[in-house]
């Protein structure tokens, strides 16, 4: 049975055959950030894919990642597109460089992991909150359920790390 | 075994067809909001019109290739509408960058001998049906398997998709808003000459920088405009294309759907302020055997004022990094060293995934473009060259032109066109 969670009122669907994305999602319910390490290369990956990027090999280990990182860069919306997001702007989604991997295998290539800025809790951040978060906040991950067997990762902002004493951001408040 | 290295490109290799095919008619309808047609009644329309440009009738066209998103009407439908026996056809699905990609794919087939003369569309009622902002119809597409990666966090728009590429060049290069607002601009003044453009009206730095936020950095006045229409263009060989009504503008070279490494997932390999032009501009360049400094007239895709100076860097227009620089300087202006969308573009004319700025820059190399310059007895335009407002939109002796299509920050297409040289 494909797994089909309804999240702020839109509906996701992870299909049967699409074993990657569902294992990947089912990692995330279990409170653990898992990424595909190819068996050659011995690199992660993200998001899933159905073979090793640096090698073209099949195989590979899920294996368990920090959830820690660095924001690389964002969006903040003020408009929404989509209903859901209707009551949430502004919110933003943050694109973190993982600490895991970073500068490798070239210099420019990082684990660039998706996901909200949520509170500790998983709600979405305050205005305010947003206003402190920038190019080089320091950041952890957080789960949120969907349904059983299927959380989505965010990112809060990481209270036990050293900040920059003001991350970069968009000039226009 | 090794394969010959794709990024040490041979462009020496016989496969190149400089100069040998042209774009031999164009057409286009209104520019509207609430067209009340269907898209296959307007890509008659615009099919029709670019028959009639090129002055040729149903039967010396035997192929056509179109693309969407699944928001058009498919080649079959049209070519009967016209009457056109076809010996080839494609429905390609994709958005912008498909333009110079099919331009390229029927000089392929036409070399092929698979057919003779293709006539390229988009068709969209992108205000009134499906709305390419992502309201709508989009967003309401259910959220499956690979999608769930972005859309499930409120990123799907192309401007929410696009954004972490353009905050990250103001991070990485200190651009400002100010200078990217210079592209709305320059292409607001290009449209007040352009009688077809949806929006006409003259704006300033501020009106840009001053208008409401819709996902940072674009304010809404960076964003191009949702409109209702269907673009054609012909494509056929260049002895063909020179029996025709008009002179061909003549393909030096074209690039389709170049991409950046990881284009699941492009973000993953930086720097992320770089987009395809870094990688299409080596294909691009030695194709037509020459350079940027030998272009006369851009035509760099303004889904958003940020599109148009990233890809005007990457391809070399300027140093990299100097973007912001480049398109605030005036240089892109009409009247500048190297104007850019002279009909107005995305942002002021229409929007039509990358069709309307091939078109423009067929008319710049026929010296014929359609502004409110008074028609002289001989029945041409007589151009002015005065750019002040409702006047004149025709640079002086075109030559060269480029045109440079984005799909996103990982993928493009390009194309240099010529005045026909016998």
């Amino acid at each position: 049975m494909a797994i089909v969670g309804e999240y702020m009122g839109m509906a996701l669907t992870i299909d049967d055959q699409d074993k990657e994305n569902r294992e990947f999602f089912n990692w995330c319910a279990k409170g653990e950030f898992r990424l595909q390490k190819g068996k050659k290369s011995g690199l992660l990956r993200y998001p899933p894919t159905t073979a090793c990027p640096w090698t073209t090999d099949r195989d590979y280990d899920w294996v368990e990642v920090e959830g820690k990182g660095t924001v690389h860069s964002y969006v903040e919306v003020h408009h929404p597109i989509q209903p859901a997001f209707r009551d949430k702007v502004p919110y933003m989604i943050l694109l973190v460089d993982l600490d895991t991997q970073k500068g490798e295998p070239s210099e420019h290539e990082a684990i660039r992991v998706a996901g909200n800025l949520v509170t500790p809790d998983g709600e979405f951040a305050e205005p305010e909150t947003i206003k402190s978060v920038g190019i080089g906040t320091r950041v952890r991950m957080v789960f949120k359920q969907v349904t059983e067997g299927f959380s989505l990762p965010h990112w809060t902002i990481d209270q036990d790390a050293e900040q920059p004493i003001s991350p970069w951001r968009y000039p226009q408040e | 075994m090794t394969l010959s290295s794709v990024t040490e490109f041979d462009a020496d290799s016989p496969k190149f067809l400089r100069g040998k095919y042209a774009i031999c008619g164009i057409g286009e309808t209104t520019y509207r909001r609430g067209s009340e047609e269907s898209t296959r009644n307007l890509a008659t329309w615009a099919i029709k019109n670019a028959m009639d440009d090129a002055g040729i009738g149903s039967s010396d066209i035997d192929g056509m290739l179109s693309y969407s998103g699944n928001d058009s009407v498919h080649a079959p439908w049209v070519a009967g509408d016209l009457g056109i026996r076809l010996n080839f056809y494609m429905d390609v699905h994709g958005g912008g960058s498909s333009t110079e990609a099919l331009i390229g794919i029927a000089i392929g087939v036409i070399e092929a001998g698979m057919c003779k003369t293709v006539a390229i569309y988009r068709a969209m009622n992108g205000y009134s049906q499906v709305r390419i902002g992502g309201t709508g119809a989009r967003s309401a597409v259910p959220i499956v398997g690979d999608q769930i990666h972005n859309r499930a966090y409120g990123w799907q728009s192309a401007g929410q998709m696009f954004a972490p590429t353009f905050l990250r060049h103001m991070y990485d290069f200190g651009t400002t808003p100010e200078q990217v607002a210079a592209v709305k601009v320059a292409h607001s003044k290009h449209a007040s000459n352009n009688p077809k453009a949806y929006y006409k009206n003259r704006v300033t730095v501020e009106d840009v920088v001053n208008s409401r936020i819709i996902c940072k950095p674009l304010h809404l006045l960076d964003c191009c405009v949702e409109t209702d229409n269907a673009t054609c263009i012909i494509v056929t060989r260049i002895d063909r294309a020179r029996d025709c009504k008009n002179p061909p503008a003549v393909i030096q070279s074209v690039v389709g759907r170049c991409c950046k490494p990881r284009i699941d997932m492009h973000y993953q390999h930086g720097p992320i302020s770089t987009v395809a032009g870094h990688y299409a501009k080596n294909i691009l360049w030695p194709n037509a055997g020459l350079g940027p400094e030998d272009v006369d007239v851009t035509g760099s895709y303004d889904a958003f004022t940020f599109t148009t100076m990233l890809q005007l860097e990457d391809y070399g227009f300027c140093k990299k990094g100097e973007g912001g620089d480049y398109v605030s300087s005036g240089a892109i202006e009409l009247g500048g060293k190297r104007p850019n969308n002279t009909s107005g573009g995305h942002l002021c004319e229409g929007y039509t995934h990358g069709m309307n700025m091939v078109i423009e820059n067929t008319r710049q190399l026929r010296g014929e473009v359609d502004d409110s310059c008074p028609i002289g007895p001989d029945g041409k335009r007589q151009h002015t060259h005065d750019y002040s407002e409702g006047g004149c939109r025709q640079v002086k002796n075109v030559e060269v032109t480029a045109n440079l299509g984005w799909a996103m920050p990982g993928t493009g297409s390009a194309m240099v066109m010529a005045k026909d040289v016998r």
